[in-house]
């Protein structure tokens, strides 16, 4: 297939911050990275795995000589790679309408898409058991089974290829694929030949994420599969919380990181096999059009609508079914009233305020580092980007419960950082720095050369031709990634519960705690409260997407 | 361009403050408590003990209990805190030989039964609850069920498809539940705990993977299928408290309850220890422990507190509930929970 685009091509422009701004641009993420991410990890994974007698790598053959536990890694790996292929398959056509289309509430919709992203586990699987459990408004019993699993990760990551992809798509020209067509090419040939492998690295990218982010499932496959069911992350959780087996959890979270290593050296090849020389366009979306557009769009959306809608719709309505019956206010009424009986529960005003600031500064770190490592993966030699696309990566797969206690016996020197609130965003933008990374780096990448060139030519310096035409370039992608660091934020539990802190409590705190009274009042307000952490994050995503579209017609 | 460095600087500066108002040091007067994610207090009742004793006390949460220990463990050479609350039996004894404690005889000690109190009293027992079966009483006097009595019933085709427990591999009720089954159908019986599961999972029992899931989907009373659910003797009570009831829905299956102790403890390198020692009293004062029923749904340890009225009145507490000692459990917890897993998976 000849795409008239020659992807290894060297990059031949004068780098735009010279030889010193480049080692700067490098160094500044992999500081970040290495001190947050890679130290504390190589130290709990070293206190793990060394015994009195020095290190102690025969536990490695007793994981792999451990038939439930290679069968815990072989569902790992085959649920994460159904699940991606599921959500490509079910994600691509919406992110088609979403790159192509105008239609009426699309700003809506999209900040929607995530909504599910954010929410609790817990509060998720509740509202899939009331669909697909014993009693479910379908009628099939689908718990424990892999069904649910695929479905579950599927609503989560729905939004990782729609915006992902979708924000990508919509920069390529449709009028290479309407010639095509003028040369009589079918609507599937246009496409298959002239968009996919333009698209290629997109999908590539948010593959990589959802395969991830599946892999390291760990409160879908607990509360929605049953015991038959365990993926690596949770059984090192497992043997670190519930058999204090260090060494075991340590094994296994090497053994993680390897796997992930090595999809993502995989998942890299692919991604720059393909180099883009697409013509960047603002985006010139319009209403659907031919007769097939007709039908295709509103089909397409309204399958995405009820996919995600449904269940949503599921947990808004059960915030108004009251404890005392009927349906009405109640549950909302008791989020402000239960915290003032009563001392276990958290106040709204409160954990909203904590959710904002901490998400607030993880995206202000997610996207200074993610900015900077992308900006270092276009400039840098290829042998470097590789090594160091991998190496911003893997905080995405890594086992959070491993994290955790790196920083722990890790981060006690210089500064004692172990009990700071910083660490909360700083855990949360290791997350958020990929999806900056994989949202910018496609679009960096896809910037002409013959641009960069024309601009020089025009006597403009290498930092101005970048902050001209890259950074430009780039900034509908920028706010792309950073709604994912905002939202993953917003709904992470896992670290800011783990992490020894002062109580500064989030919203999913504060439902985790509502969840853990008995009680029909406390669940119901602990539902009320998933309601706003939908309509908060649903609400800062439409500004963020906004300030992104107003950034994109300047 | 100019305009966009500008704002980039004020961004930039921007953050710089919000992140340094993130973080925040310990001043010589503090004392840490270390404690699990679902501690909690009255508003206010730390100014007390500030007022008393000239300490501020700082709560540090680290996760569920199991988490707790295991950052104790892993920070004792430069801990995290000065005092941990909230250990229970089940990872006491670890705790104990990593030599995470200093012995501490809390000031109120005498008015805590003895068969709470630890050795040396290395760790000061603060509060405890009964892991109990709980039922849905309308929804069993709908099937014209009775309710069981003992862990025997649980076998009986009468109660099949049921039950919900929790997984003792990941969660603490779970846990409690399986060393019940333990107590009552010891390994050396004719009939052994794991034949005891083996004809309950016959029996359909379901298993959740943590307390949530069991009692606010599987239960009957939250919509689910199971009117019998793995859960604590405070939880009618709960649902009278929080429902503003006036009669419990559910009751407590009184056989076949674990008791777990929650313990203080002052950690072994602090530098605070006389603070300290101060905060571990405190936490045994009437204060504090006629506090906990309604804040942490656990019982007080120290006899002389009063109980709430609507912990007198719907409360039924387990005449004989069963233990087993710290160092067994130590020695059995891994083996117990893989040969149970084995069991769950081979159904």
């Amino acid at each position: 297939m000849d795409t008239g685009v020659d992807g290894n091509r060297p990059i031949t422009v004068s780098r735009p911050f010279g030889r010193f701004g480049t080692a700067l641009v490098i160094a500044v993420p992999l500081l970040f990275l290495g001190y947050f991410f890679a130290y504390p990890l190589v130290a709990i994974l070293l206190r793990g795995l060394t015994t009195p007698e020095g290190l102690n790598l025969g536990i490695f053959g007793d994981i792999l000589g451990d038939r439930t536990l290679r069968g815990v890694a072989a569902f790992t790996v085959w649920q994460a790679a159904l699940s991606t292929v599921l959500t490509l398959a079910i994600g691509l056509p919406t992110a088609w309408v979403f790159a192509r289309f105008t239609f009426p509430g699309k700003r809506l919709l999209s900040a929607a898409t995530l909504v599910p992203f954010v929410l609790p586990t817990l509060v998720v699987a509740t509202a899939f058991l009331n669909l697909l459990g014993p009693q479910g408004l379908f009628g099939i019993d689908l718990t424990g089974t892999l069904w649910i699993i695929l479905l579950a990760h599927v609503f989560y990551n729905f939004a990782v290829v729609v915006r992902g992809v979708g924000s990508f798509w919509a920069t390529i020209d449709p009028h290479l694929e309407d010639a095509a067509r003028t040369l009589g090419a079918s609507p599937w040939r246009a496409f298959r030949t002239v968009t996919l492998p333009v698209l290629v690295p997109a999908i590539a990218s948010t593959s990589a994420l959802v395969f991830l982010f599946s892999f390291t499932s760990f409160g879908v496959v607990l509360l929605l599969g049953d015991l038959s069911h365990s993926t690596i992350e949770v059984e090192i959780w497992r043997q670190t919380t519930s058999f204090l087996r260090l060494d075991i959890a340590s094994a296994l979270a090497v053994l993680q990181i390897v796997g992930i290593g090595i999809v993502l050296a995989f998942y890299g090849r692919f991604e720059r096999r393909v180099r883009s020389a697409f013509r960047y366009l603002q985006p010139t979306p319009r209403r659907p059009r031919t007769r097939g557009e007709r039908v295709a769009v509103p089909t397409i959306l309204t399958g995405a609508f009820v996919y995600l809608g449904v269940p949503l719709a599921i947990l808004v309505a059960r915030s108004f079914a009251q404890p005392s019956g009927g349906f009405g206010w109640e549950n909302y009424a008791n989020l402000v009233d239960l915290p003032d009986r009563f001392a276990a529960f958290i106040s709204p005003s409160s954990a909203i305020a904590n959710s904002l600031k901490f998400a607030s500064v993880a995206v202000i770190i997610a996207l200074v580092i993610g900015l900077l490592a992308a900006t270092a993966l276009t400039y840098s030699s290829r042998v470097v980007s590789r090594t160091f696309d991998v190496f911003v990566m893997l905080p995405l797969g890594a086992s959070a419960v491993t994290i955790g206690f790196g920083f722990l016996i890790a981060l006690d020197r210089p500064v004692d950082l172990r009990t700071s609130l910083i660490l909360i965003p700083i855990a949360h933008a290791l997350v958020g720095i990929p999806f900056v990374v994989r949202s910018v780096n496609p679009a960096l990448g896809g910037v002409q050369n013959e641009l960069r060139e024309a601009a020089s030519t025009l006597g403009a310096s290498p930092l101005r031709t970048f902050l001209t035409i890259d950074a430009r370039i780039v900034t509908r992608s920028v706010f792309v990634g950073a709604a994912f660091a905002f939202a993953i934020s917003m709904g992470e539990f896992g670290a800011t519960t783990f992490i020894a802190r002062p109580a500064s409590p989030t919203i999913p705190i504060a439902i985790f705690r509502y969840l853990g009274r008995p009680g029909a009042a406390p669940f119901g307000a602990a539902i009320a409260m998933s309601v706003i952490l939908m309509l908060v994050t649903g609400a800062a995503i439409l500004a963020i997407d906004t300030l992104g579209s107003r950034s994109d017609s300047r | 361009m100019k305009h966009s460095f500008v704002s980039m600087a004020v961004t930039i500066a921007a953050a710089g403050l919000l992140i340094a108002s993130c973080t925040s040091d310990a001043t010589p007067d503090e004392v840490v408590l270390l404690t699990h994610e679902s501690f909690a207090l009255s508003d206010g009742m730390f100014d007390r003990f500030t007022e008393e004793t000239g300490f501020t006390v700082v709560v540090q949460t680290a996760g569920d209990a199991g988490s707790m220990v295991n950052q104790a463990i892993l920070t004792k050479d430069n801990p995290l805190a000065d005092v941990m609350y909230g250990i229970d039996n089940t990872f006491l004894s670890r705790a104990i030989d990593e030599g995470l404690f200093t012995a501490h005889t809390a000031s109120e000690i005498a008015t805590v039964p003895t068969d709470l109190r630890v050795d040396g009293d290395i760790v000061t027992p603060i509060d405890f609850g009964d892991v109990c079966i709980n039922y849905d009483i309308a929804d069993l006097s709908t099937r014209g069920i009775a309710p069981p009595s003992d862990l025997a019933d649980l076998t009986d085709d009468a109660y099949r498809d049921l039950l919900v427990v929790q997984d003792p591999a990941t969660s603490s009720p779970g846990l409690a539940f399986l060393l019940a089954t333990i107590a009552a159908y010891p390994e050396d019986a004719g009939y052994s705990w794991s034949e005891y599961w083996t004809d309950l999972f016959a029996n359909g029992v379901s298993v959740a993977p943590d307390w949530s899931d069991a009692y606010s989907n599987q239960f009957t009373l939250a919509g689910g299928t199971r009117p019998l659910v793995v859960s604590y003797a405070s939880s009618p009570p709960a649902e009278v408290f929080f429902g503003d009831l006036a009669e419990a829905p559910t009751a407590v299956m009184t056989d076949g309850c674990y008791r777990q102790v929650e313990y203080a403890g002052v950690l072994t390198g602090t530098e605070r220890g006389e603070a300290a020692g101060l905060l571990v009293d405190f936490l045994l004062s009437r204060e504090v422990q006629e506090d906990v029923p309604l804040t942490m749904f656990v019982f007080p340890a120290n006899t002389t507190a009063a109980l709430p009225d609507v912990f007198v009145a719907h409360t039924t507490l387990p005449p004989q509930p069963s233990s087993i000692d710290a160092q067994t459990i130590e020695a059995n917890r891994e083996r117990w929970i893989q040969e149970w897993t084995a069991i769950a998976r081979s159904q």
